[in-house]
């Protein structure tokens, strides 16, 4: 444990081993994003009350889990920052960050989108769409004060404290269904139940899921390798490497 | 040489004054910040001043009519208290950031996160407090219906403690910052919706004749969870402040 820790510490080494699992990442979510969306689209029956329109859930609840993830990945990059002080750790933060608030806007317009057939308006302030827009807040609060910081250590330690103290919103974004009950229907996706969609409909979702779970972990690893190079640009095995590509 | 040493030699220094423990610091520290802050009346009295005006504005910007305002007003008062707790935030550690007092705070041997405390205990007191007690006056105004004034007083108290604490994290991230008032907002607002979500629906649930001991009793957990929390936070943040 402690020996892959202190690897951990070395962006040389994380550069290289990222750069093996990267490919296997892209080819898996390629895979699964391709296999998802024509089953869910082509294939998968259509809702009896909402006909094709719910459709959209196959990008809107995936990208509602990133959104979700992603903010804790944040907070727990944040606090292996703070306590192993292991800078990929950061970088790795730094770069989750507008993903996941790109994602937290994907879901909240595909349910806007979503909502106009179903609810009959684009906008409804029912406890998942507003908590929903919290997590934007909050992504946004968090980049926000990472580039306030003129100092990058300065700043990346705001922001994992911040990060630690914004994923307090998280169970109060899972649970605002129960405590606020309103329009929204109620969750009709988890892991380990599936009773209320039939297999027909919820494998497309599991597939989409995974495949953006898998496109995450590609994107995070090959911008975590960029994030490497800007900030080890002076260091001597970054310029050899520089070189040796030319 | 050893004569000289013996002669330049200082008196033994303890690394920790036996007086100075804990709760001596604690009394200075809240002596030192209700002292201060009585001195600069007009920093207790503008949040109070601002919140009377931002609910003046809502009759005329909406009507006039009671009975609207008799609707709206449980949300209103909230916000607004809400808003002249945020106002307040941002001079939390700003001056003691400046004069660098703040530094000796950090340097001191008692634990951070106690005097950032109480610290923040000051902050409600000057202005979460007053907040609340001003309130049900304001309530009238608005022709907020009878009953309910306790809860309002009741359910501001207890949450403008919460918002002073979580604000306190926002106040400290951002206190090395020139210009972190606007950012400051961005950070905290998203952190104060579920205090405003039960504190403002005390007050509806007073209105309504529904049981008000449930939402009071979240304010009170929140009040809880953030007393337990928000010190590590806050005293890691002024960290970074200071050392960044």
């Amino acid at each position: 444990m402690w020996a892959f820790i202190n690897k951990l510490r070395s962006p040389k080494w994380f550069y290289a081993i990222s750069a093996k699992l990267q490919p296997w990442f892209w080819a898996l979510a390629a895979l699964l994003l391709i296999t998802g969306t024509v089953w869910g689209l082509a294939f998968a029956p259509a809702d009896y009350q909402q006909g094709n329109s719910f459709r959209i859930i196959y990008v809107h609840v995936p990208a509602a889990f990133l959104a979700q993830s992603i903010f804790v990945s944040m907070a727990i990059t944040g606090v292996v920052f703070m306590v192993w002080k292991i800078k990929i750790a950061d970088m790795a933060a730094t770069v989750m960050a507008p993903l996941g608030a790109a994602m937290t806007f994907i879901a909240l317009f595909s349910g806007a989108v979503w909502g106009v057939p179903t609810w009959g308006t684009w906008w409804m302030w029912d406890a998942r769409l507003t908590s929903m827009l919290i997590l934007l807040f909050l992504y946004l609060g968090v980049i926000a004060l990472r580039g306030a910081f003129s100092s990058r250590d300065s700043g990346s330690r705001a922001a994992s404290v911040l990060a630690m103290v914004g994923v307090i919103n998280i169970p109060i974004i899972k649970y605002s269904v129960d405590w606020w009950y309103t329009l929204h229907q109620p969750a009709t996706f988890t892991i380990t139940g599936r009773a209320a969609m039939p297999l027909e409909m919820w494998a497309p979702l599991l597939i989409m899921v995974l495949g953006f779970y898998s496109f995450f972990i590609g994107l995070t690893l090959m911008r975590t390798r960029s994030e490497i190079l800007r900030r080890e640009a002076s260091k001597r095995w970054v310029r050899d490497l520089i070189e040796e590509s030319r | 040489m050893s004569s000289t040493n013996a002669t330049v030699s200082a008196p033994v220094m303890p690394m920790h004054d036996p007086k100075g423990g804990l709760i001596v610091a604690l009394n200075a520290t809240l002596r030192r910040d209700l002292t201060l802050m009585l001195r600069r009346r007009g920093e207790v009295l503008n949040p109070l001043v601002f919140f009377a005006l931002v609910i003046t504005l809502f009759p005329i910007g909406i009507s006039p009519d009671p009975q609207l305002l008799a609707v709206i007003a449980p949300g209103l008062l909230w916000v607004a208290a809400l808003l002249a707790a945020l106002l307040s935030l941002d001079s939390l550690f700003r001056s003691d950031y400046e004069d660098g007092s703040l530094e000796q705070l950090l340097l001191a041997p008692q634990p951070l996160a106690a005097l950032g405390l109480a610290k923040v205990a000051v902050h409600w007191l000057l202005t979460g407090l007053p907040l609340a007690l001003m309130a049900p006056v304001l309530g009238i105004m608005l022709a907020l219906p009878a009953g309910s004034y306790l809860v309002l007083a009741l359910s501001l108290a207890l949450g403008t403690a919460s918002l002073s604490l979580i604000g306190a994290i926002g106040a400290a991230l951002t206190v090395g910052l020139a210009r972190g008032g606007v950012l400051l907002s961005l950070l905290v607002l998203p952190l104060y919706i579920p205090i405003l979500i039960f504190g403002a629906g005390a007050v509806q649930a007073a209105i309504m004749g529904d049981g008000v001991t449930a939402h009071l009793a979240i304010l009170g957990a929140l009040l809880a969870m953030a007393l337990m929390l928000s010190p590590w936070a806050i005293a890691a943040s002024l960290r970074i402040s200071i050392n960044g």
